[in-house]
This record gives structure tokens, sequence and C-alpha cells, in this order.
């Protein structure tokens, strides 16, 4: 703890911080530019400047930036002295010398950090009465729009896009008050994390281009608290709406997760919500085509259905949430639920839980995860199946260079001078996947094989660590020297992380990453292992799952089903057309709960609208185990509903017709589930008030209430309630520091921006104020003798005639619903396949876009020819999930022609 | 499939041979392009694209740097270029006149390039020749104590 | 009058070339360095008095100093000879380089040599095509002689020196931003601490001395410091200085003098005085980025001590003489415009306070200035003060303006008054 003065008053705070983290941490309100709590300090602005006192007898001091002087013992400023305050009242009126002030027009108005400061700052004249320069303004692609004029300079885009995120497409040109930030030519913005430029960006350069297309003000959005379902990570989101249409998402800080950022999938791919293709109605399928049906009577009708005697089945969801599948489960029965992936998957996953509950290493969280030292990732191209994890480990990579910083006794908030010292140094970075990924660029060694071989790899890792493990056979010189370069740089470091995953769909690679990290713990390292998984509530899901898609289509091909239920899953997409139609046929009535038409919905009987994320309330846990919830934004004026409210209805006694409460579907899933016990501490329950206030999902300065449907009506109807949360749906409630899991927006007196997340958190960057959201369920015994696994696969042996395929992924394409965005559409690659140069000239192909036959499940597909090198000879690479390779379980054997 | 090169041979020999002073190659940008200036004239976003390739940047990276200094013209120049200091010596000196008789004579404005493209006419901070004001430079010739009647004869030079 | 500096230089402009400059003494400076250890040099140098030429007049032992030496240091260390020389007004480099380019060598390799740096730089602005070419000339002759390379003298040092031309922008003369021009960067300045003695070029412990500050060290420890010492007028020593004087002053030129000449000797003995029909009006006494000095103070003693006293700095030792008819105002702008123009663009008080002041100045000039500009520039002044930028620039080029306000202000007045620059 250090001693500071700030305005004659002491303040003990924590060793290591500068002074602005330190006064916002108090909570002053102190204006500032280019410094960002996951940024640090550069000094740039000028917006921090604060008089700096050597002792008590100074009495005139120094201005000086509060961000770049660092808070030790003895440390004395003033925020208030009039020079402090004319000094940054100046500075803004330089910064806005050549702004637009067009406040009105943009998109950032109301919600804007320049707007925030300047009233702070005190400045309100201009004095300025020469001509403004202007700036043209660049297409960077379809998630942001460019206003070039409004820019500040405080460097914070390119810091957080080239620095942070590893961006190389956005740069700063030009010198002096000229200066440009944007691409060297117009062109889409390459970057995974580019949307995060909306948030860091503190005025309206950089804004959200598909909040563009359906524009709404901070004030007059409704918001939920939420977590993304466009992977496992389970990053947490504000989705907010109006008139009854999501606008846009952004990031809800949890400190343990997704700190201040989200990645462009989970950032862009909520248009699907408002798709047309919505499925809005309950629907029937009479002679052919479907028609809208009543409630009561859907309800008699599908009821009727699975009366006494009838056999019912039902598939659930990995992106539904564990209530929706625990009411599907309750409702067909336990024997007759089938968690809805592959067993292929379902066993992965099943793996992969198992390792976390029993195994002895610890999972870390997201944001653990930049603290590790040293990365080995086994199998996963994380960029693409889990972007913000690339995003964590990117940091992670900086850490070991960083020592170096550290000793010389420069503090991790002194960014500039960190990264002058460290250069484009990174720690040691190990990744062995099927081909180049975007992580290679730092790393340290990769490998490229089959995923038999990168399992081999592991398991020489390992075996390098641990001798007493069993050798693996045959390894050649490269992997062998590989394997030990990896273990010494692993067991050098402090806190070596190891990643893995099922994307490979290899029980081997998982089993390997495990090896590695059970024999660095036994080494006494501080390891992590950290797996990510396919979708949203993989995990919840198969927790609640004993058998799976395979075995549903083994148990109708022996008896005909009468009801076959599908929660929130188009079976073409997951399991091909040959497999779906297998079992679809072998059901007599078949009934579908979904979000959007899709090709299963089409050959249902009966179609339910399922909420997606914006119209649900539900839990779903996350790769490391974490359980969060996610709130409706709104109840949509049409039938769409949370599935769960469906079941539950289907399964009670007709006349009701309305859903039991959330707490009480929650209070039978863990009665029924033990091991789910924490979710009911993910959020408080929906009796939860502060005083006898509910929380508001509207801010305070909601505008138009009484008019929003004046065109129907010119009363204003009551509002709705929710009995699902705590929350109210309207502006009514406690405007106070909410309960973490139920802050819909941030926004506190003078802080309309993003950055009024200070006034949440305890302290700047730290958790927030009653603690991060979301609990895990499970934490392994780090104490335990958890068993090595011993199966080590022999070497991959490409055949003659034959190529292996494997999937590859694509952040936007490769997860369903996000794919139907139009702004993520857009940036979905052409469909292909992929073999390196050799394999491709054996098969008599060579140019690249050339038409390349296969056949898969006994049709014919033509996909276009990707020259891909890195490829290890004997596999080709398919996209996984895109529109031309959707229903292809992998990995699979064919021929190719051309 | 060798890709047709913009940049000429002699110049990546030459930028070849920075590269074994340097721990990256990135690091000998500003001379790279200098080096592509020597050999023609300016750096067009075409020849920019190429020298970022051989010096493992991106075209963006490359060209945050090119923008940033005076001498890397992103902008075709003529065959000569005179820059003219500017400076508070050379002001004091009445550098103004010199400016103002160029532009007249050559029919241009600073940052123009006359249409036979003989002269792009520029100015220029301090040129380190303060006491032989005023200054100015034409391609690599300094010329000092400059009157506005020696201006012919020197441009005579410049074909 | 010793001359150490310059006294070879030769009067023609040609270059003197290894032979000659071997002949007047040449490298053996070096000799007898390399004699000595690192740390006798370093001592030498700190008991010199030596202080930097660059502008700020750092003392250079005790920049040295700060160098982490001995083993297991970060390797490999690095040493810069700053010849960016864009400070308007100023030509003191360009005479030390395109003469003896070798003197300069020399000094670096000693300077080197105590810090243990295994490469060296010379930065050199991209106007100087001439020094360039000497210098590059000069370097393949001490590699020739074995002055530079393996095993320097086979004293088991050594050295690699390389030429860098800059692409033109003031900032690149700032010790931090030159760094990052060296880098291949945009030359924003860098922030202190750390400094560059312990993270510089790449991330390596760094010197950047002034070319004229490295072309004192052969004679240090040639002479020692006794000598030094006393080849200056200023009570604490500190050798010799080139002064220059630009303006209209009679014989503009450069000379090698005692540190602590006085403003008059120099404008009048050396300069020859005012040409005829100018009269002497105000100096900026070393260079665009120093405050003005009126006739009240000829008599200062042009030292690091006494020039402050006054009001100024020493800056480059370059004055700039301002004659009775040259506009203040003007010349201001002049100077304000190239400040502006020169702005890095990092910070903000410099990026957008400078352009401003100077578009005020240019409205006085224009005759559209107001009364209340007077303020504003006033203001502006106080907004660029030392510690509230990144880096020294905006203040320096406040320096020129504060002063003028202070000085010359009925002359700013006037242009708002009769709406002209009263001048023209
Ligand atoms: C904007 C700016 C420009 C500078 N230009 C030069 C220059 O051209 N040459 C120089 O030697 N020092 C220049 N300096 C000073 C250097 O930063 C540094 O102090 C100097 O090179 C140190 O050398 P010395 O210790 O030998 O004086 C400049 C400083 C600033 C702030
Ligand atoms: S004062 Fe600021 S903007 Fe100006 S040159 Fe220095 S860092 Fe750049
Ligand atoms: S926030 Fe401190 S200088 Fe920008």
């Amino acid at each position: 703890m250090a001693k500071v003065f700030i305005d004659d008053i002491e303040y003990e705070v924590p060793d290591g911080k500068n002074m602005l983290e330190v006064c916002l941490s108090l909570g002053f309100d102190l204006t500032y530019f280019c410094w960002h709590p996951a940024l640090h300090s550069i000094g740039a602005c000028r917006q921090c400047g604060v008089i700096n006192y050597k002792d008590e007898n100074d009495k005139r001091g120094r201005i000086t930036m509060a961000c770049m002087l660092p808070a030790s013992n003895g440390t004395r400023i003033s925020i208030e002295a009039k020079a402090a305050h004319d000094f940054r009242a100046g500075n803004i009126e330089s910064l806005m010398l050549n702004h637009p002030h067009d406040c009105p027009v943009c998109d950032e108005g109301g919600e804007c950090h320049l707007q925030d400061m300047t009233l702070m700052s005190g400045h309100n004249y201009r004095r300025y009465r020469f001509k403004k320069r202007t700036h043209t303004n660049q297409y960077l692609g379809p998630f942001l729009n460019h206003e070039m004029n409004r820019c500040i300079q405080c460097y914070r885009c390119v810091r957080f896009y080239k620095d942070y995120a590893g961006g190389k497409d956005l740069d700063v040109f030009a010198a002096h008050d000229d200066i440009y930030f944007g691409r060297s030519e117009d062109g889409v913005l390459e970057n995974e994390f580019s949307g995060n430029l909306v948030e860091v960006c503190p005025t309206g350069v950089f804004t959200d281009k598909t909040l563009k297309q359906h524009y709404t003000r901070k004030w007059d959005l409704t918001s939920a608290p939420s977590v993304c379902h466009g992977c496992s990570l389970g990053c947490n989101i504000l989705a907010s709406q109006r008139y009854g249409t999501i606008r846009r998402i952004l990031t809800r800080y949890n400190g343990d997760v997704n700190g201040y950022f989200l990645c462009d999938r989970g950032r862009f791919g909520y248009e699907y919500t408002n798709s047309k293709k919505r499925i809005i109605k309950a629907l029937k399928r009479v002679s052919g085509t479907y028609q809208p049906i009543e409630n009561g009577n859907v309800f008699e009708e599908v009821k009727a259905l699975m009366g006494e005697g009838k056999k019912v089945i039902g598939i659930g969801s990995p992106r539904a949430s564990l209530e929706s599948n625990f009411l599907l489960k309750e409702l067909v029965g336990e024997n007759n639920f089938y968690g809805g992936i592959s067993n292929t998957e379902g066993n992965l996953i099943k793996q992969v839980i198992n390792i976390l509950k029993k195994g002895k290493v610890k999972t870390p969280s997201l944001a653990e995860a930049k603290g590790y030292d040293a990365v080995f990732i086994v199998g996963e191209d994380v960029t693409n199946t889990a972007p913000m994890l690339a995003l964590s480990l990117r940091q992670a990579a900086k850490n070991k260079p960083n020592e170096e910083a550290f000793a010389i006794r420069i503090p991790l908030w002194n960014d500039a001078a960190i990264r002058e010292i460290v250069q484009e140094r990174t720690g040691p970075f190990f990744i062995a996947t099927v081909h180049h990924t975007k992580l290679d660029e730092i790393s340290s060694g990769s490998f490229y094989g089959h995923p038999d071989n990168i399992a081999r790899l592991g398991h020489a890792v390992a075996q390098k660590i641990n001798n007493n493990l069993p050798s693996v056979p045959d390894t050649d010189r490269e992997s062998a020297s590989l394997s030990s370069s990896i273990a010494e740089a692993l067991l050098a470091a402090k806190k070596p992380l190891i990643v893995s995953g099922t994307s490979l769909f290899s029980k081997n690679v998982i089993e390997a990453a495990a090896n590695v990290a059970y024999a660095l713990k036994e080494q006494g390292k501080d390891v992590g292992l950290i797996y990510t998984v396919p979708e949203a509530n993989s995990v919840g899901m198969t927790l609640l799952s004993e058998n799976f898609i395979d075995d549903a289509i083994a148990r109708v091909e022996k008896e005909r089903a009468d009801v076959l239920l599908i929660l929130e899953n188009d079976l073409y997409q997951r399991i091909g057309k040959k497999d779906s139609e297998a079992i679809l046929k072998r059901c007599n009535q078949v009934v579908a709960f979904e979000n959007l038409e899709n090709e299963t919905t089409n050959s249902c009987d009966y179609v339910f609208p399922a909420g997606t994320f914006a119209e649900s309330t539900g839990t779903i846990v996350n790769n490391e185990g974490r359980a969060q919830r996610f709130y409706q934004v709104h109840i949509p004026r049409n039938e769409v509903r949370s599935s769960w409210k469906w079941l539950d209805i289907l399964r009670q006694d007709l006349q009701t017709a309305e859903a039991k409460d959330f707490d009480v579907i929650v209070d039978e899933m863990i009665q029924k589930n033990p091991e789910l016990q924490k979710i009911k501490e993910t959020a408080p329950t929906a009796d939860f008030r502060i005083g006898t206030q509910k929380i508001p999902r509207s801010p305070h300065r909601f505008s138009g209430r009484t008019s929003m449907i004046a065109n129907i009506n010119v009363s204003e109807p009551k509002p709705p309630d929710d009995n699902d949360s705590p929350m109210s749906f309207t502006m009514e409630g406690y405007h106070g520091i909410q309960p973490s899991p139920d802050t819909a927006f941030y926004w506190s007196p003078a802080w309309n921006s993003v950055q009024a997340i200070n006034k949440y958190q305890i302290e700047v960057g730290g958790p927030l104020h009653d603690g991060n959201p979301g609990k895990r369920l499970f934490e392994p015994d780090e104490n335990r003798q958890a068993k090595y696994f011993n199966d080590i696969p022999s070497s991959f042996h490409p055949s003659n005639d034959e190529l292996l395929v494997l999937p590859l992924y694509h952040i936007y394409g490769s997860e369903e619903l996000t794919a139907l965005s139009p702004a993520v559409k857009e940036r979905i690659p052409q469909a292909y396949i992929a073999l390196n140069e050799n394999e491709a000239r054996r098969k008599g192909l060579n140019a690249e876009g050339g038409k390349v036959e296969f056949y898969y499940q006994d049709k014919k597909w033509e996909l276009s020819l990707k020259i891909d090198n890195s490829l290890p000879d004997g596999i080709a690479g398919l996209p996984k999930g895109l529109n031309e390779t959707s229903g292809i379980g992998y990995p699979f054997r064919t021929k190719i022609n051309s | 499939m060798a890709e047709e090169k913009i940049i000429s041979e002699e110049a990546y020999r030459e930028i070849e041979e920075m590269f074994h002073h340097v721990p990256k190659k990135s690091a000998t940008c500003i001379e790279a392009l200098k080096v592509v200036q020597k050999y023609h004239r300016w750096v067009s976003d075409e020849r920019l694209k190429e020298l970022a390739k051989f010096l493992e940047m991106t075209p963006h990276e490359l060209d945050s740097i090119a923008t940033f200094y005076n001498m890397i013209f992103r902008r075709p120049v003529g065959r000569h270029t005179i820059h003219v200091c500017n400076s508070v010596s050379c002001w004091i000196m009445g550098y103004e006149a010199i400016s103002d008789y160029l532009k007249k004579k050559l029919a241009i404005d600073y940052g123009q390039t006359t249409p036979d493209d003989r002269f792009t006419l520029l100015p220029i901070p301090c040129l380190g020749a303060c006491d032989h004001a005023p200054t100015m430079i034409i391609d690599e010739d300094l010329y000092r104590d400059l009157t506005v009647e020696k201006i012919d004869g020197i441009l005579e030079n410049y074909k | 009058m010793e001359r150490p500096l310059t006294q070879h230089i030769k009067k023609d402009g040609s270059v003197l070339t290894l032979e000659e400059y071997e002949k007047v003494g040449g490298y053996s400076a070096l000799k007898k360095a390399l004699k000595s250890t690192p740390d006798e040099i370093m001592e030498m140098v700190k008991n010199s008095s030596l202080r930097g030429r660059g502008g700020a007049g750092f003392p250079t032992g005790m920049k040295w100093s700060f160098v982490p030496r001995g083993e297991n240091t970060v390797t490999p260390k690095y040493l810069v000879a700053n010849g960016d020389e864009m400070e308007p007004g100023t030509f003191k480099d360009r005479l030390l380089v395109e003469g003896n380019p070798h003197q300069l060598i020399e000094g670096m390799i000693i300077s080197s040599y105590a810090i243990q740096a295994t490469i060296g730089y010379v930065f050199l602005r991209w106007a100087y095509h001439v020094a360039a070419e000497r210098v590059e000339h000069a370097l393949r002759e001490a590699y020739n002689a074995g002055y530079l390379g393996k095993n320097i003298l086979g004293s088991g040092y050594d050295l690699e020196m390389h030429l860098h031309t800059s692409v033109g922008r003031y900032m690149c003369g700032e010790e931090t931003a030159l760094l990052n021009a060296l880098e291949g960067k945009r030359a924003n300045p860098r922030n202190k601490p750390p400094f560059p003695q312990v993270s510089g070029l790449f991330g390596k412990p760094t010197i950047v001395n002034n070319v004229e500050t490295l072309c004192n060290i052969p004679h240090i420890i040639a002479n020692g410091v006794d000598w030094y010492k006393q080849i200056s007028k200023s009570p604490g020593g500190g050798g010799t200085k080139l002064y220059g004087a630009s303006g209209r002053v009679k014989t503009p030129g450069i000379w090698e003098l005692p540190l602590g000449t006085s403003l008059r000797e120099i404008l009048e003995v050396h300069a020859g005085g005012m040409q005829d029909g100018y009269k002497f009006r105000g100096a900026l006494p070393g260079g665009a980025s120093t405050d003005f000095l009126t006739e009240d103070h000829l008599d200062v003693a042009m030292d690091f001590e006494e020039v402050p006293k006054a009001g100024s700095r020493l800056g480059t030792g370059t004055v700039i003489v301002m004659d009775d008819k040259t506009c203040p105002v003007g010349m201001c702008l002049a100077l304000e415009k190239f400040f502006a123009q020169e702005s890095c663009g990092f910070c903000t008080p410099c990026r957008e306070g400078l352009p401003w002041t100077a578009k005020i100045l240019l409205a006085l000039e224009e005759g559209e200035g107001k009364m209340e500009d007077i303020d504003h520039l006033t203001y502006q002044t106080h907004y660029m003060a030392p510690g509230n930028t990144f880096c020294a620039l905006a203040p320096g080029a406040m320096e020129p303006l504060q002063s003028a306000l202070k000085y010359y202000r009925e002359d700013f007045e006037k242009h708002i008054k009769e709406h002209r620059c009263t001048y023209r």
C-alpha cells in the first residue's frame, strides 16, 4: 500500500498504480482519453493533467499527467487546483478545434466520452476562429463506420488494434495536425476484434455500422445483461432493443471472463434475431404448407400426440439454455432424451468435462488466461473456434518479455515504455494444429499434422516432462526436438498454459493435452489447462445428457417413435441430410422448437417459435464450467418465447397455458441435478428488490414511452411484467449500482459512455462491485492423483488414394446462427476444399480455384480448390459449417477428382 | 510463377544489403523507401505494396511510416525537386523573393510539378546553411546566398 | 586562442582525409583511450565539465554513467551521433561533419568504448548529402585502417558503425524520436523513464550525443581535463563552443570560441556587426527554440549558466539576429509555422496548439488580428509550457514567442490597430 494525497486528503492505495487509475478508483472524476484500463498509459492526450507537488511545502507544484505519475508513497497532487482545471479545459478546447461538433447526427451522441469529458473539464466556449481541417472517410467493411473528422487523435484505436489485438491493417498516417487513423486504402478491417473500436474510440470515429441500419440513441434502448451465444467462452454482452428489434451488442464487463472486449462474431452476429426467417407463430403443417394455429389448439394437439403410451423422444440443443434442455428431458423422460450432438462430439465433451471435474489442473478463466507466461496450444485454431481466447493468449505472450521491463522497474501501466523495451518479442508460445493458424505469427514453434500426430507430439512433450510416462514410439527427429523445446520452455515458465479443445474431433488430442498439464503439475508448476468446446452451452447440455443423436438414430431404426421433439437444433446442419432423413422418417410426428426457419423446421409437423438469447432468459455453461445467466431483452409482440416456457406449458395441465416462473424451474432442475446447485448464485431471484425497487432495463432518460404505440393506442398500456427476473422492462427502478449480473447498462452521473464502467468496479479494471457474475460449477481437486492417459495413437500415414478430410474453422461462417446475420454474412469465405500443393498435384489438380469433386455419404460434392501448403500430406480441409459444407460429419475419408 | 516486379532489381539489392545491420527487416523501411525513391522518384501505391511485402510489413504499416516523413513522396514528382528553405534565417534574408520568382518562372505553386515534368517545387525547413541564406536545394545540390538574378542560371543545369 | 575542433578544418571546404587527420594527431587519442579502462575514460569525461551541445546541456559524463556496465548487462549497446541538426538557424554540426568526419568517428569510437557499445550510428539529416558522402567514405577508411570492426587496434574491442540519413522531420533530432526513426518507425518521442541509457535503440542501452559533443571527446582524452577546462572562459570550464550567427550581420558564419564568449563579441567582432543600414533589435541566442535576447543582453556570456540568467538558453549557440527592419510578428510566424508543421502529432497541446498559434500570427500579419489574440498567444505559451507536452518541441517553440510578446509587444499591438504588418 502507498499513501498518496489528493487535494490534501490522504488515501491508502494499492502499490504499483498510476495516479489516474487511483483517482478513478477512488471515485474522482478526472478527465482522460488516451489512457484505457486495458491498454494503460502513453501520456499522449494530456487530458489527465493534475498539479503534482514535491512535498507539503511545495505550494506551486507543476502540471503532470496523472496517468504517467506513479502512485508511490507521498505522491501529492491536486485535481481541483485552478491551474489544473484550466489546463484540462484548455486541452479539450484544443482537441475540439477540428472536431465537427456534429453531435446531433453522430451515432456516439449521448454516450460519448468526448462529450462527457468536455463537460467534466468545464470547457464550453471555443475561441478558435479559423477553418477546420477535414478528412475523407474510408470504407472499412460491414462492421464499422468511419468518420475521421471526429477524431481527437488519442491513439487508442491503433493501440488496441495493433498492439493489443495483433491487427495489421489499421494504422496512423501523416503527422502534426494531419494525423489520420485508418487504412492505407479503403477496405475491410481484417482483425477479428475490430468491433471493439466502437467502445475503445472515445468519440464517433469508429461506430457500429449494424446499429446504423436501425439507429437508436443509448437512452432509447432497452437492454438486458446477456451472454454471447457465439462460441463456448460465454463472453458477457449487453443486448439492446427498441420496437422489438435488437439494435446492437456491447461488451458487458466481466473481470473474470471477457473484461472490456468482445470478438466481432459476438458483437455483430446478433442480426439473425431480427431475420425475416424468424418463426414468430406456432405453426402446423397442413398438406405441405405451414399454417399458424391458435395457442390453445396447438397445446391440445401436441399434447394429444404425446398421450399415454406414446413413444416420445427429444433431442436437446447445445445452443439452448440448461432450463430448456432440462424441461425437454423432463417432458420426454430421462431415457428418451438425447443430447443434440453427434455421439463423437458428445463423448469428447464428456471427456472434457471429466477432466475439468476430475483432473488435477486448474482451468483458468478467460481473464486468468492472460496471466500465463508460456502457452502450448494442442490442436485448436482458437482465433476461429474461441476468438476471445486468442485475444487472451496474445496478452499472455507478452508476459515473459515484460519481465525485462519490470526488471528495470517499469510498471505494467507504462505501456509505451514497455513496448519500447519489449519491442515485438513474445514469450514461449507453441502451436500444434492441422494447418497454419493466425496465432502462428506469435508462435515460437508451430507444428502441423494429423490430430493423431498432434496428440503424439503432446504425449512426447508430457514424456519429456515426466520420464516415467511411456515414450512415444517411432518419433521422427523433428518432432522429437520440437517436443524437447516445448517441454523445456514449459518447464522454464512460472505459469505454463495448455490449450486444447474438441474442434478436431479427436479424443487423442484432448488426452494428450491433459497429460502435458498433469506432468507439469507434478513438477510443481502453476499450470493451467483450457479446453474449448463447440457451442455456447455444449457443456451445460452435455451435463444433462447420457445419450446423443447417433443413439437416437439407432433407437428409431430399431423401433419407430411416435413423436420426436427437437429443441433448437437444425439436424440437417448438424448431422447432414442422410442421417436427418433417417431419423425424421422414423418418427410419426416431429415437433420443433426453433428460432428461424431451416431445413429441419421445413420437414416438421409442428413448429414452436422459440426465443433466441434476445427473447429468452436462461443459464448456459461455458467451456470452463462457468454457469452464467442471460436475460431476455424484451417481450416480443408475437408468440416467440423461451423454449423452456413452451416445454413447461406442454407438460402441464392444459388449462393453465402459462409457464411457471424461471426460479421455480431452476429449483426443480437443481433438485434433480445437484451438481448444478451453484446456478442459484449466478443471479438474484426474481423477487429481489433494492428497497422496493426493481432493476430497470431502460435508462432514466428513456424517451417517448407514452407515444411508442400511439399509432395503435393512445393510452399507454401497462408495462409488461417480468416474472423471471428482478428486472423491469422500463426505466422504472433503481438507478444506482445494481447487482452485477443484472446490470443492463452502464450509466452514472457525468459518465454517459461505456467508460462509466469505472463506477461499477471496485477498482479500475478490477471486479464489479458485488463480484463478477457467473459461477463455476466445478473445480478440480489439485491435490488429486490424476490418472494419465496412456493411449498413444500411432503415427498417421497418408494413403495413396484416399484423403482424410478435417474441418477448418472460420470465425464468420462456422457458427450456425451468427452466420445468418447480414454483416457477418459478408465476411464468410467462399466454400473451398484445401489441400497442399503436393497433394493437389498428385491428384492432378493445379489451379487454385479449380473445381474439385468428392463424395460424402454417397453424395457428390463440388467445391473449388484452395492451396494451403501448411496442410500435411494426405489431409484435406473443409470450412466447417458453411452453407455448402453444412451437415458434414468429421473426420471422413474420401477420394477426390478434378 | 515469378511475379513481375515493379521495383528495380538494383533497388532490391541495395535494400537487401541493409538487412544484416538490423534485428528485423522492417527496421530498414525508411532507408528502403529512400532507395525506392532513388530509382523511381516517388513511391506509388503499387511500389509501396511490393516493398512492404519484401520488408515483411503490411502496406498499412509501411504507409504509416512513409506518410510521416517529409522526404518520402507518395505522389509523383518531376525529374528535379526544388526545395526552398523557408525557415527563420532565410525568411529574414528575404527568401520570399526567391520563392515568388520560382513560382512565377515555373508557373507553379508549392507542391506542384511543371507540365513538362521537369521541376517540382517544395518548401523545406532549415537547410543548415543559415550563414549563407537564402538557400535552396535542387535534387542533392545546395545553393546558397541566393538572389533572384542567380536563379535562371541555376535552373539551366537541370534538364 | 585554441580551436581544437575546427583548427584542421580546411577553409576551402574540402574534407580532411584520414591521412591528413592522422598527420595532425588524429586517432592518437583513440590509441591512448584503448590503453585505459572504459571507466577511466568515463571518469575523465565526467571531470572534464563537458556538457551536451545538442541544446539541453546535460553533462556528458554523467549521461554515460547511467548506462549499465560490466558483465551480465544487456547487449548490444549502442552509441548514436545526433547530426539531425534541423533546428532552424543552426549549422554547426554540418561544418564538423563535412570538414573533419574522422574527428567525429574517433570521438564516437572512444565514447563507445567508454560505455562498451558495440554498434554505433551516425544519424544525419536528409539534406546533408555532402556530409553523408564524406562520412560514408571516412567510415570505410576507418574500417580499413583498423579503427573500426573487430579487435580495434589489437585491443580486443569490437565496434561496428553505420550511417543513417533521415527522411526529414525536425523531431528526428529529439533523442528518443531519433531512436524510433532508426528502428524504422514514426519519429514520435518516447516516454522517459526509461531513459535511452537503459532502454534505447531496439530496447537496448543507448547513448545519443550531439555531433559537436562527440567531437570534443578526442581532445579531452588527448590533452587532459585541466587543459580542457582552461580553454573555456566560463568559470565552470567546458571547453570551446561553436558559435554562429545568421541574419543581417556583415559576416555571418561559424566560429569556435571559448565557452562563455559574450554575445557582443560574437556579433560585433566575429560577425562583423550589423550590415549597413540595419540596427540590432534582438537575437535568438541558440537556434529557433530559444528566447529572444535584446540589446540589454549583449554582454551576456554565452554559456550554460549565464544565458538562462538573461532569460534564454544557450541552445545550440548559433545566433539568429533580428534587425530593425525585420518584423518580430512575422519572424514569430515563420518560426511557429515551422514548429506546427514539424510537430509529430503525438500530444494534444503541440499538435493543436502550434497550428492555432501560427494561424493567429498569420491573422496578425494579414491585418486580421484582434486585441484578444495577444492574450490568447500568451495563453498558448502557458498551455505549451514544459511538462504540459510530451516532449520539448512545443515548449521550445514557445520560447521565442513568449519573449517576443514581452519585448516586442508594441509591434503585435500595432499590427492589430493598423490592420497590417507595419514592416511592409
Ligand atoms: C524537437 C527537438 C529537436 C532536437 N534536435 C536535435 C538535433 O537536431 N541535434 C541534436 O544534437 N540534438 C537535438 N535535440 C536534443 C536531443 O534530444 C538530445 O538532447 C541531444 O541529442 C543530446 O545530445 P547531447 O547530450 O550531446 O547534447 C533536439 C531536441 C528536441 C526536443
Ligand atoms: S510536444 Fe507532443 S506532439 Fe509535439 S513533438 Fe513533442 S510529443 Fe510530438
Ligand atoms: S489519459 Fe493521461 S495523457 Fe491521456
